[in-house]
């Protein structure tokens, strides 16, 4: 194998498997770190900076970062690292003088933002300290998008979503809010110098099967009626409630229907248990609330009497394996299902749509009636056009709406300031030594043994009692900090100097994971065989050093590395060290300030 | 030296041996040696050793003297028998335990210091009665702990850290092995565990005496220019002889070596000792030509290791002494003391 070439900006930022999954490559460790110390407000200000809602995906991100958590592999789960932010919101008290200030010169430049989603906030909060004039656009009444109109608030406060939409709003932006847009190409001739298009995916599918018409009085779209419920236009449902689907919308209908009136509320879903879309807490979270899940079983019709619904059958099926090994479902030919029900709440799915878009203003759209826009830089075929969250590419979540807008902001300030757009800024990182002493580095390196903690949740009876009662109480100071223990510091690397390397085996013996070997070298997949404790994951870097005395090379497979320092404390020589890695992604304006602080 | 314990966390695919243990069940508390000591390697290689061969960390005793060498029991093998005797006294320690309890498996760890200085005589009277143990110098040619002054088995001319050469000759701890009757007898290196893991298995395994002498750098006394016991001089002239592979009754017998160049040892015990020589006409059996090997190669500036002679079929002090097979510290009192007939029985055959 090659030597590793360290100086490659993303080959620490993978060994930081948290930072590295999270879309907007929050950096994780640090903020942990800092609840550890107690410094909630740099936590927040840390999360804020990246992620720009940390109050709001405190309680609801989709956290692909946990299942990426190094904990996960050496533990049997990974950091609670999504509840950590939210501690760090919890209790930061007030940060107002830590935000930029309103910019005191405007640049000039226009910018239009339909929809007033996470991912429009995020250009808007990253284009308003440049200077941007900037105008939101939001057929709502108020900001936040979805985050307002469909997250129940049982999981997530208004205040929350007050207070960060709030802080994007006050660093002066023009808002349009309860103004619909209805025509691009009028929205251009206003003359804007870019639109950012944050519109989102606001169509719930429909099941068109026999008696949907006639019992439609009783049937609702969940996305439509989850919208009703967060503006106060639903308050009852019916006691006997079905809820079709078995993604996170559907666990959200059938929680909010069991604090609206609904006593036997059953999810029906045509997948098994594990193949549903919703996250395993979720369902987790439904199961809790007596919410029976039934799975294998297909609608077919919706039943009625006097023109009331009265229930619908499913027909039942089972997963079968093809010959070319592919999952199906088949009808098991056992006799149809009927469930009683007085409401029914489709949660199968959600759509883009753009009636508004006329189709002969440059921007193209493909078959499925997606624009087509860059994954890299959110341009659509339009040069001044930009597109990002659930817009761009089809239903996502918050965070991936978060980082599409740092994108797009980034797109749009180059295309002002007439730079190549496709040139792309590179992340900041840097790496500084933590030794303090022999056996004393400035981060804690002791590994804690402790299960992740449980967050405390409300009393079930008060929960159901009022749609606005928060579940999940959040971690107190204390079970904060234990938890915030068990992160294993990802982003100290362990980086190794082959000219000082005395081959002693001292870091070979002390590793309690068995990451380090010294051996002859190899192409990478028979290498991968012969280290101390074989590196099945493939996903994992091998790190290899040039050729040392003995001529054989150091190999340390970064995967289940627990960044103890131990080897780094027994090696005699420094060779290996412990070094912080802060990697800054870039965002739009920062390539400018950096260069100005290089002169 | 690190004040944090090692993190109970291991890797998720770490082996499980016969009884159910991990390789890191055989640890100990971590070290307090230098950052780099050899000594820390041989502790590795002895919980590999013992881990591989399924032995149960309660039936063997460790035991040792003083100095960094002597201090090492405490990090390895943490779930079996201790004993830190005085400077020098581990080997009559060791004999009298033996010898009161010959079910355990004893591990002697001394260093040059330890068992070439002040412990001489008791290294040499436990090797020459055949006391069963295994007996490991850890060799590194100073007085560690007590700031590296040169030890006897320091090379004569070899410089010290500052500057001082040194004049007396050397004890050839190995030679002195072998004059001495040992039954095993082997010399290898800290920082080669391909070589001394199995060495350390094979002496485990063996009836009779079993020495080895395991050179192991100092880092913070013995590892400069001028020194013949740092990790580059000895990686220098290292002239290993042969490795070993110990088989024991699970594994199945492969030999896929030229012909020649493999020799199967059967041990006492049952357990085979396979053989890869890299020098051809050297005969692990012969005691005497052994003595001779090493005196040449020593004369050529060559630190030969590997197996040097063991004998499968030895005897171990129980057996000269006809011992019962009963250990001693488990007999009772009717047979300690079997009665006043039985006395007058064995007064009479003295008279
Ligand atoms: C029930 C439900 C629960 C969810 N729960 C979570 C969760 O827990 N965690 C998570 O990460 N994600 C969750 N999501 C997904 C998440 O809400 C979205 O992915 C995210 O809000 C998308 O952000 P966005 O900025 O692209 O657009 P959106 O948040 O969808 O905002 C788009 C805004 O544009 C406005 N708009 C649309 N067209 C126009 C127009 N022509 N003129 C003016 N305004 C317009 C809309 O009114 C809306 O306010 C959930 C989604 C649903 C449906
Ligand atoms: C009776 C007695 N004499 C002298 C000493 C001082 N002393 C402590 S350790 C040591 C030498 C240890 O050398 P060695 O056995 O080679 O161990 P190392 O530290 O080199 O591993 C000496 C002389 C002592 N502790 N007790
Ligand atoms: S242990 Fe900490 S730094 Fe490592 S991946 Fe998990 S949260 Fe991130
Ligand atoms: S920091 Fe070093 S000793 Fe600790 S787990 Fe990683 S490689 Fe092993
Ligand atoms: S002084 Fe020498 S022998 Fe003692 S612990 Fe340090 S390196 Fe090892
Ligand atoms: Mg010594």
């Amino acid at each position: 194998m090659q030597p590793t070439d360290i100086r490659d900006p993303d080959y620490f930022h993978k060994v930081v498997d948290c930072q590295w999954a999270c879309p907007a490559h929050t950096p994780v460790p640090e903020y942990i770190r800092l609840i550890s110390a107690r410094r909630y407000a740099d936590a927040y200000m840390i999360n804020w900076k990246s992620n720009v809602f940390p109050g709001v995906l405190g309680r609801t991100c989709d956290r692909p970062c946990e299942p990426a958590c190094r904990r996960g592999r050496v533990d049997e789960e990974p950091v609670a690292i999504c509840r950590l932010k939210r501690v760090a919101a919890d209790y930061k008290g007030d940060v107002s003088s830590r935000m930029p200030p309103k910019p005191a010169a405007r640049n000039g430049r226009r910018i239009a933002l339909v929809g007033a989603g996470p991912a429009s906030l995020t250009v808007a909060r990253d284009l308003a300290p440049l200077g941007y004039e900037l105008t939101l656009f939001d057929g709502d009444r108020r900001g936040g998008g979805m985050i307002r109109s469909q997250i129940p608030k049982f999981r997530l406060p208004e205040e929350v979503i007050d207070e960060e939409v709030g802080y994007i709003l006050d660093l002066g932006i023009e808002t349009r809010f309860g103004t619909r847009v209805d025509s691009l190409k009028g929205l251009l001739a206003e003359g804007f110098d870019a639109v950012f298009v944050g519109s989102g995916a606001p169509r719930g599918r429909d099941l068109d099967l026999p008696g949907r018409q006639e019992a439609s009085e009783n049937i609702h779209i969940g996305i439509d009626w989850l919208a009703s419920v967060s503006f106060g236009h639903v308050e009852k449902i019916g006691r006997r409630v079905i809820v079709l689907g078995g993604g996170n919308t559907a666990m959200d209908c059938c929680r909010s229907s069991r604090r609206l009136g609904g006593e036997d509320v059953k999810v029906v879903v045509r997948s098994g248990f594990d193949e549903m879309k919703a996250s395993p807490w979720e369902k987790q979270d439904a199961l809790n609330e007596d919410i029976p899940i039934l799975n294998y079983l297909v609608p077919k019709e919706f039943l009625h009497e006097d023109g009331r619904l009265v229930g619908m059958m499913f027909e039942k099926v089972a997963a079968r394996i093809d010959a070319d090994g592919r999952r199906h479902l088949e009808a098991t030919g056992e006799p149809d299902v009927r469930i009683d029900a007085d409401d029914v709440l489709i949660a199968v799915g959600q759509q883009n749509s753009f009636p508004w878009i006329e189709r002969d203003i440059g921007l193209e759209f493909d078959r499925s009636g997606m624009p087509i826009v860059s994954e890299v830089t959110h341009r659509s075929t339009r040069e001044n056009v930009f597109f990002g969250g659930d817009a761009a590419f089809g239903p996502k979540n918050i965070i991936w709406a978060v980082a599409h807008g740092h994108q797009a902001a980034i797109s749009i300030h180059k295309l002002c300031e007439g730079e190549d757009v496709e040139a792309r800024p590179p992340p900041m990182v840097t790496l500084t030594s933590q030794k303090m002493g022999i056996h004393e580095w400035s981060y804690d390196n002791d590994v804690s043994n402790d299960l992740r903690f449980r967050v405390p949740h409300q009393d079930k009876a008060i929960a159901l009692r009022d749609i606005r009662s928060e579940v999940e109480l959040g971690y107190d100071d204390a079970l904060a900090f234990k938890e915030a223990q068990r992160c294993l510091n990802c982003d100290i690397q362990t980086v190794f100097t082959d000219k000082l390397c005395i081959e002693c085996d001292a870091c070979v013996d002390i590793c309690p994971v068995d990451c380090i070997s010294f051996v002859d070298n190899g192409p990478e997949a028979e290498l991968r065989q012969r280290l101390t404790a074989p590196a099945h994951n493939l996903t994992q870097a091998l790190y290899v050093s040039n050729a040392l005395k003995t001529g054989r090379v150091m190999a340390k497979d970064e995967d289940v590395c627990l960044h103890c320092g131990l080897c780094a404390e027994r090696c005699p020589t420094g060779a290996w060290d412990m070094q912080g890695t802060l990697i800054d992604m870039a965002q739009a304006g920062t390539e400018k300030v950096l260069a100005c602080s290089r002169h | 030296m690190s004040f944090l314990p090692k993190p109970r966390m291991h890797h998720p695919d770490l082996h499980t041996n016969a009884l159910g243990l991990t390789r890191r069940d055989y640890e100990g508390a971590i070290s307090t040696l230098c950052a780099g000591c050899g000594h820390d390697s041989i502790s590795a290689a002895i919980v590999r050793a013992c881990f591989e061969l399924d032995i149960e960390p309660h039936r063997v005793a460790k035991l040792s003297g003083i100095g960094c060498t002597s201090k090492t029991p405490t990090y390895f093998l943490g779930a079996s028998h201790g004993f830190n005797s005085v400077h020098g006294r581990m080997p009559s320690v060791l004999t009298g335990a033996n010898l009161a309890n010959h079910d355990l498996i004893y591990l002697g760890v001394s260093g040059d210091g330890d068992s070439a200085s002040i412990g001489f005589g008791q290294f040499a009277h436990s090797i020459r009665r055949g006391v069963n143990m295994t007996y490991i110098v850890e060799n590194n040619g100073v007085y560690g702990l007590t700031k590296g002054q040169f030890s006897a088995t320091s090379d004569k001319g070899a410089k010290s850290k500052r500057g001082v050469v040194n004049s007396d000759e050397a004890i050839d701890m190995v030679s002195i092995a072998l004059q001495l009757g040992a039954t095993f007898v082997a010399r290898s290196f800290s920082g080669d565990k391909v070589q001394l893991v199995p060495l350390i298995q094979a002496a485990l395994r063996h009836k009779g005496a079993a020495f080895i002498d395991c050179i192991s750098p100092c880092v913070a006394f013995n590892n400069h220019d001028g020194s013949t016991k740092s990790y580059d001089y000895v990686r220098e002239h290292n002239s290993a002889m042969n490795y070993l592979d110990v088989i024991t009754g699970r594994d199945e017998i492969v030999v896929d070596y030229a012909p020649g160049t493999t020799e199967i040892v059967t041990q006492h015990d049952g357990s085979t000792l396979q053989l890869r020589k890299l020098s051809q006409d050297y005969d692990v059996h012969d005691r005497v030509a052994a003595i001779a090997f090493l005196a040449e190669r020593h004369a050529a500036g060559d630190i030969p290791t590997g197996l040097i002679y063991v004998d499968p079929e030895a005897d171990d002090l129980h057996g000269y002494l006809h011992t019962s097979p009963t250990p001693l510290n488990a007999l009772t009192d009717s047979e300690l003391c079997p009665g006043s007939a039985a006395l007058e029985k064995l007064n009479a055959s003295l008279r």
